[in-house]
């Protein structure tokens, strides 16, 4: 029966080409924008690190003594006391401190001029903590943190630049003017977002794209890379002056970000405590005052805090399926039109004994090949959409490519708009009485 | 003509005029909303910077080995290295004028600070961007001084971001002179940067947007102060003023020259010599990117819309290809079935657009509390409808120019 109403449908659709090909742009058009700004939204709103986001959290405490704010949230990073202090306590399973800076990197032995790069100071968890893949070598020991190694980890991007892709584990770094070594090359590693780095999205006006920057090039311990590079730290803010900008271990500011690894719903209510624990004590010893605004959030739940998709994404969405739900309606439309006009013929059939439910079947097929071509189009179209998008001068650009999962949703969203758009004027069609159409023939 | 007997028949087809008239109300609320948004994007990116645009040049440049301490020998080093630049530059043929300028308008780079009258940092306080710069960056910015004196040579100091050091004599922009002086006598009276050492207003310019196009940037947008000061760094940026015209000129010189002069020096293609124009681009690419794809999807929604319209009065001219025949051969002219089909569209494209009216209002407040979004002025609602209409009946023209030629003879054929 299928194939049959396969026939009916193609013949139908080739006696009305210019109908048909209205109905299939309209279909494919509004397939071709949704599913480009879908893609972007899946590509931005995504879990950046699967399976394992649920184990990492975003401790905050509140260092900011003064009342210049309304302090219903902690700020966004921490203060060098209370992250270092958090950090050294090791009650999680693992713990990375972070800052980043920005400083020259050359490479001695090689002939090229230096590079203004930025610089990721961590400490040694980091790499196991965040599944961050190397291609050669491997990060550095929590010996290294405490000894202050020279030593470093570079992104593939850097190894290609100043090394052409070869294994450059052992050779020499110069970062500002001190020579590290490196100890392992990254493979290709795009987080998105970068989320270690959020902060401060609640501030931004959803104008949020640099959350989707690449990592950075250069990773050094902690330790070493406060003094490689001092003078050169930068604040979230602060809520006085700082004596020595750049230089911001003891300053009033907040500049150090802090990640926890907590397996288990119970180390997550540990860790809680011991949060709550260490600002109480904090307040004892009159360092802070508001002792009670401490926050543990899922990484999940801190990206989600933090606005993470910008507003433009968000609203290029919203367009993109507004204008679907008119294609939808155009689609509507169209069909009834058809469908109606092909009264005489469908009033012939149910005299000839086709049931309700088969006429209102064969026209769902209709439909259905009408949402086929039309999200055959609507694919064609999203590739030419996403090749824009990888044209504009976003900090994302550079991810938006159509995978599996979206290459099929393509089509279910296509064969499901048409066949929501096709119920209404089958049903219409199935209801046509025969004899008042057999009478004008 | 009366509109009975379009009434009656619309009500014969209810499902397919809700269909244009949803459709209708649809594309107006999105489409008025989509131009309401290309219209405030293109207001962002034609608001005035206040420096004269027109060949104006930056050079952002790093000097590879410069010493980066904070001892008074390093800071002669660095400051030496860039009085050397600053003079190469003004040596180049085509060159008008040249000025140390850590930061121009649009170009992100923004050092911000509170500016009060009283050192504690109480009372009536001003947000202001710094602009840091030697005695040319007034004149090669092209800003207008509307009152006071410019910065001399005596004036300017010279040290890193770092320093505590305050500069005793400032320029102001005229919305900081009146924020903090609403009386308007701004011009030689003291303030304090940071709530430090006190400062001197010497001299005030007339507008200068800051560096930051950013929205957080949005409630100083235009409070700008200059300060006489050559920032020493590993890092240097000049502003250049050239002779109209010879702008693409200039940056290939300077760059030559430059080079020639030192070439330990970081200077890439994408940030180290600039056209303001390039920067002016580069700042504003996302808002124009915005528009432009708004307008594209407003123009593909009209057309679909459009398309719709035609589809489904082609589909009820043919259903009522009898009864038009029926009416001509009754005396009816083919302007009166023209009309009627044309008064059908605009009574259903008259609800469609009231439904529209109410759905873009709705849409507008939803964007309001979501997005940041201001309320949509009645002129866009006003042309918004008038276009929807004027949409609707150059939709309906040709299925009902086709309606009016059907000729009286068909009601006779047979039944």
């Amino acid at each position: 029966m299928f194939g049959y109403y396969m026939d009916l449908a193609l013949r139908s659709l080739r006696r009305n080409k210019v109908l048909t090909a209205l109905m299939v742009l309209a279909i494919a058009v509004g397939i071709g924008a949704s599913m480009t700004t879908l893609t972007v939204m899946h590509l931005l709103s995504g879990d950046p690190l699967p399976g394992k986001s649920g184990t990492l959290f975003y401790p905050q405490v509140d260092a900011d003594p003064t009342n210049d704010y309304s302090h219903t949230d902690p700020l966004d990073v921490m203060d060098y006391r209370s992250a270092v202090d958090l950090w050294s306590a090791h009650r999680a399973d693992r713990q990375a401190l972070i800052v980043d800076s920005k400083l020259k990197v050359q490479a001695p032995e090689v002939n090229l001029p230096s590079l203004m790069e930025m610089m990721l100071s961590t400490t040694s968890d980091f790499f196991p903590m965040f599944d961050v893949p190397f291609q050669y070598g491997s990060g550095w020991s929590a010996d290294d943190d405490e000894k202050h190694a020279r030593v470093a980890v570079i992104s593939a991007d850097l190894n290609n630049k100043l090394f052409g892709g070869t294994n450059s584990v052992g050779r020499a770094l110069r970062l500002r003017d001190t020579d590290v070594r490196i100890v392992g090359v990254l493979k290709p590693w795009r987080p998105s977002p970068q989320f270690y780095m959020v902060a401060g999205g609640r501030f931004a006006n959803g104008q949020t794209d640099d959350f989707y920057t690449k990592p950075e090039d250069v990773f050094t311990p902690f330790t070493s890379g406060l003094e490689i590079n001092d003078g050169n730290f930068w604040q979230f803010t602060c809520w006085h002056m700082p004596d020595t900008p750049g230089h911001l271990q003891n300053a009033p500011c907040v500049w150090i970000r802090l990640w926890v690894e907590l397996g288990s719903a119970a180390k997550v209510a540990d860790y809680r405590s011991f949060l709550a624990g260490y600002a109480a004590q904090q307040k004892a010893l009159g360092r802070i005052t508001h002792a009670d605004n401490t926050r543990l959030r899922s990484l999940m739940q801190w990206l989600d805090l933090n606005h993470v998709v910008p507003s433009d994404v968000h609203l290029q969405t919203w367009l993109a399926f507004a204008f679907l739900a008119i294609c939808l309606f155009n689609t509507v439309g169209l069909l009834l039109a058809k469908f109606l006009r092909r009264s005489g013929e469908i009033g012939v059939r149910r005299a000839l004994g086709a049931s309700r439910r088969a006429v209102f079947a064969q026209c769902l097929v209709e439909a259905g090949l009408i949402g086929l071509l039309g999200g055959i189009g609507g694919w064609l179209l999203t590739l030419i959409g996403l090749w824009l998008v990888r044209r504009q001068p976003t900090v994302y650009a550079d991810m938006a490519y159509l995978d599996a999962s979206m290459f099929f949703t393509t089509f279910v969203l296509a064969i499901m708009v048409s066949l929501l758009a096709g119920a209404l004027p089958a049903l219409r069609a199935s209801r046509i009485a025969p004899a008042l159409q057999l009478k004008t023939l | 003509m009366t509109v009975h007997p379009i009434l009656a028949a619309l009500r014969r087809h209810k499902a397919g005029v809700s269909l244009i008239v949803l459709q209708i109300a649809l594309t107006l609320a999105i489409v008025c909303n989509a131009v309401f948004i290309i219209g405030q994007r293109i207001e962002r990116l034609n608001r005035p910077t206040g420096i004269d645009e027109s060949n104006l040049i930056k050079i952002s440049q790093a000097w590879v080995g410069a010493p980066s301490g904070d001892d008074a020998a390093s800071i002669e080093k660095l400051d030496a290295l860039q009085r050397t630049d600053l003079d190469t530059l003004r040596s180049l043929p085509d060159v008008k004028e040249v000025a140390a300028s850590e930061s121009l308008p649009l170009s992100g780079i923004i050092w911000s600070s509170d500016i009060s009258l009283s050192p504690e940092d109480k009372g009536l306080t001003a947000q202001s961007a710094y602009y840091y710069g030697d005695e040319h960056l007034r004149s090669t910015l092209g800003l207008h001084l509307i009152a006071g004196r410019d910065f001399n040579a005596g004036d300017i100091l010279h040290h890193t971001i770092r320093s505590t050091d305050v500069s005793p004599v400032i320029i102001v922009a005229k919305p900081v002179a009146d924020k903090l002086f609403p009386q308007g006598d701004a011009l030689g009276k003291t303030v304090y940067l940071d709530g430090k050492k006190p400062s001197t207003i010497v001299g005030i310019v007339e507008q200068l947007q800051t560096p930051t196009t950013a929205s957080w940037g949005n409630p100083f947008a235009y409070n700008s102060v200059l300060l006489p000061v050559r920032l020493d760094g590993t890092s240097a940026s000049y502003a250049i003023r050239t002779r109209p015209g010879r702008e693409q000129a200039v940056m290939h010189e300077a760059r030559k020259a430059l080079l020639a002069v030192n070439p330990m020096r970081i200077m890439p293609d994408a940030w180290g010599i600039q056209s303001f124009s390039d920067i002016r681009a580069k700042a504003y690419r996302a808002d124009r990117g915005m528009a432009i794809l708004m307008g594209t999807v407003c123009l593909i929604l009209l057309g679909v819309t459009a398309a719709g319209i035609v589809g489904l009065t082609s589909f009820w001219v043919g259903q009522r290809h009898r009864q038009i025949g029926v009416r001509r051969a009754l005396g009816a002219r083919r302007i009166d079935i023209l009309h009627y089909f044309q008064i059908e569209n605009l009574m259903i494209a008259g609800i469609g657009v009231v439904l529209g009216v109410l759905l873009a209002v709705g849409l507008n407040l939803w964007l309001m509390a979501h997005y940041e979004m201001a309320r949509i002025p009645l002129f866009y609602m006003t042309a918004a409808v008038l276009a929807m209409l004027a949409l609707g009946q150059a939709a309906v023209f040709v299925p009902a120019r086709r309606a009016s030629n059907v000729p009286p003879v068909v009601a006779t054929r047979a039944a």
